[in-house]
């Protein structure tokens, strides 16, 4: 088990933001993904994730093996936290057994009963980690997922994703808080998108784009040219 | 040469810009003569009187307003299938043309209708179709204006265009299925205009040609419009990008 | 996909989830009828087939934004495009979660509501087969104009634009089905084209409408 980016190139709103991205994840490793704000950080992992495609580039991965943790928890309100679960178990066709676990292992055994509306941003949040669990995937791509939680529940989560590595598991994490992990950085920085290169490429058509890097299919109408 | 080639914004603006002076002065050149030939120099019907001259707006306007949904019914399938950004624009550019054509048919039918039938409006199922169509115009460039990337607009007016068309030829079958829906129909068709004599059908022809010159060059003018306010858009994506 | 089905009902039926809604707007649609027209019975009676289609429609348009706008705005529907459900499954199941929460209720309501229009006693029976061959159109067609505008905010008037006219030939098919069945007319042309759109809805719409969400989240 192993994910594998090559040369990937991905967009946010039609505008071309990361290119260039290479890296490799191997079973029992965590990448923490790095850069300032706007970088591209989220872009990059709905396009692994599957929700946007590339622009360029090769993901190797086994299919359905990751799961996707984004900003929003995926909650619903007026379902109470075992009931959330349990409908992300079923759909990921996860045992009822694993539901507890993953219940205790985030500490919110006890607000199971409690509605998803009732619960502090906290508790949401490791109620929305504890969904990773049920996925039953290999690799966590998760988007600040530290956000809102205290340093009790950091450190629940980072043992969390320490047990998921230890099992095999992988994890890919745009975050700035240190968990304490063995792991690797990812400064997104490097790949930021050049518009200028990209402006050369563009209107006049087959020129290709720049040296050494895979071709991106440009924005026709981000050319540098003007139109007549 | 190719004909997609075209489908390059640079080289699309280009070849427009020299075509467009040629187009305006063909454009005059038949819908002028067309309509005045129509209106001053075509005798009156007898049973019709003068009101028979709305023929030479009504009949080009509903011609029109029908086949502009079918060339952005034909883009779009272009760019869902080879994703060319000048083809779904094009269809854009269309939209405003076809519903204002579809209100020309509406309105010169509704004036011609109310000497003949004494009634502005009729629940026909030729009438109402076209403002079925009226309709459809209007969510089609609702649908442009509420969504903000341009491609996930092109792609989903695309979507709604073409699922749009299965359902405007049922609503069309539909109404055929009314108690009161054989009436009068026939009066406004365009075989019944190739029927009529040849004194009213040469000024018809010609400005039949002239309203489809008028929509070719106001459907160019207006794409070379978007692909600017489209080019204007990603210099300004690439502008907050630096 | 059954999981889906049932926390999409259940939802509906929990608090502030419109499950009542629909039913209430069609009840007040109907009962402002005979304030508007009068209260004469005949009259009434003629276009009371008419009167349950038009409001059993509207009913249904006023739930449409929430076949997917709650979802995408609490992060459910990403999570759902990546999970091993496929998205024309998704989107089905939320159409029919959306029929038997709205086309359901409303075909059961229809017949109590036509009393109060002076429905003739013949066409009790075509309102209800009319209703239940028409109204899962109204939903997979509605969910089909959601899954278009799920990205739009405050898309509810947009959805509706957009929807309305595609509701065009189910509501002439349903409604001529039904007039034409109330007096005693042959109907099974209707009947048939009325039950023929609902398939071909339920058939094809889900893909398109999985390629437009598709769109939207990218």
């Amino acid at each position: 088990m192993e994910l594998e980016v090559a040369d990937l190139a991905c967009a946010r709103g039609g505008v071309l933001v990361l290119e260039g991205v290479n890296f490799r994840l191997e079973a029992g490793e965590a990448l923490m993904l790095r850069g300032p704000n706007g970088i591209g950080k989220t872009t990059l992992l709905r396009t692994l994730a599957g929700l946007q495609p590339p622009l360029a580039g090769r993901i190797g991965m086994a299919d359905e093996a990751l799961a996707y943790g984004a900003h929003a928890d995926g909650l619903k309100s007026t379902l109470t936290a075992l009931e959330n679960l349990r409908f992300w178990a079923r759909v990921h066709g996860t045992g009822e057994g694993e539901i507890g676990r993953a219940l205790e292992e985030f500490n919110l055994a006890d607000l199971a009963g409690r509605p998803a509306h009732s619960l502090s941003a906290g508790q949401k949040r490791r109620l929305g980690l504890a969904r990773l669990l049920l996925t039953g995937r290999a690799i966590w791509a998760l988007d600040e997922p530290t956000v809102s939680l205290d340093a009790e529940s950091v450190r629940l989560f980072a043992r969390a994703v320490e047990r998921h590595l230890a099992g095999g598991g992988m994890a890919l994490m745009a975050t700035h808080i240190d968990l304490g992990l063995a792991a690797r950085a990812l400064d997104l920085t490097p790949f930021r998108a050049d518009p200028d290169r990209a402006g050369k490429a563009g209107a006049g058509g087959a020129d290709g784009a720049g040296a050494g890097r895979v071709r991106v299919p440009h924005d026709p109408f981000a050319g540098a040219e003007d139109l007549a | 040469m190719s004909i997609w080639e075209y489908a390059n914004p640079k080289k699309f603006m280009e070849t427009t810009a020299r075509l467009m002076p040629w187009l305006v002065a063909l454009t005059a050149v038949t819908l002028i003569p067309g309509l005045v030939w129509g209106y001053f120099f075509s005798p009156e019907a007898e049973n019709f009187g003068t009101s028979v001259k709305i023929i030479y707006l009504h009949v080009p306007s509903a011609f029109i307003a029908i086949n502009a949904w079918i060339m952005m019914l034909v883009a779009s399938l272009i760019w869902l299938v080879r994703r060319h950004h000048v083809s779904v624009l094009a269809a854009k550019a269309a939209a405003p043309i076809g519903l204002t054509m579809t209100l020309i048919a509406l309105i010169t039918g509704a004036i011609w209708g109310q000497p003949m039938w004494g009634t502005w409006w009729a629940w026909d199922p030729r009438l109402t179709s076209f403002l079925v169509l009226f309709i459809f115009y209007l969510g089609y460039m609702a649908l442009w204006e509420a969504i903000e990337n341009p491609d996930t607009a092109a792609d989903l007016t695309s979507i709604l265009c073409i699922v749009g068309s299965v359902f405007a030829l049922l609503s069309r079958y539909a109404t055929l299925f009314w108690p009161q829906g054989l009436h009068q129909d026939a009066s406004l068709s365009l075989d019944k205009a190739e029927h009529v004599a040849d004194v009213y059908h040469r000024p018809l022809v010609l400005s039949i040609i002239g309203f489809v010159l008028l929509f070719i060059t106001l459907v160019l003018y207006r794409t070379r419009t978007e692909v600017r306010a489209r080019r204007l858009k990603a210099l300004q994506a690439r502008e907050r990008m630096a | 996909m059954i999981a889906l089905l049932v926390r999409d009902i259940r939802l509906a039926m929990r608090a502030g989830g419109g499950f009542g809604l629909g039913l209430a707007f069609f009840l007040i649609a109907v009962v402002l009828v005979p304030f508007g027209v009068g209260p004469e019975g005949g009259l009434l009676g003629t276009i009371a087939p008419g009167i349950l289609w038009i409001a059993a429609l509207l009913a249904c348009l006023l739930s449409l934004d929430r076949i997917f706008t709650l979802d995408y705005e609490d992060g459910s529907l990403d999570l759902l495009a990546t999970s091993p459900l496929p998205m024309e499954g998704v989107v089905a199941m939320k159409a029919l979660a959306h029929w038997l929460t709205t086309g359901l209720p409303l075909t059961i309501a229809a017949p109590v509501l036509g009393l109060l229009l002076n429905l003739p006693e013949s066409a009790y029976y075509w309102l209800v087969v009319t209703f239940l061959l028409g109204t899962p159109a109204l939903s997979f067609i509605g969910t089909f104009g959601a899954a278009l505008t799920v990205g739009v905010k405050r898309g509810g008037l947009l959805l509706s634009l957009l929807v309305l006219p595609l509701y065009i030939p189910s509501l002439t098919f349903g409604a001529e089905a039904l007039r034409r069945g109330a007096e005693g007319m042959a109907n099974t042309v209707p009947l048939l084209m009325l039950a023929g759109i609902t398939l071909g809805t339920i058939a094809l719409l889900p893909f398109v409408a999985a390629q437009a969400i598709r769109i939207n989240l990218r």
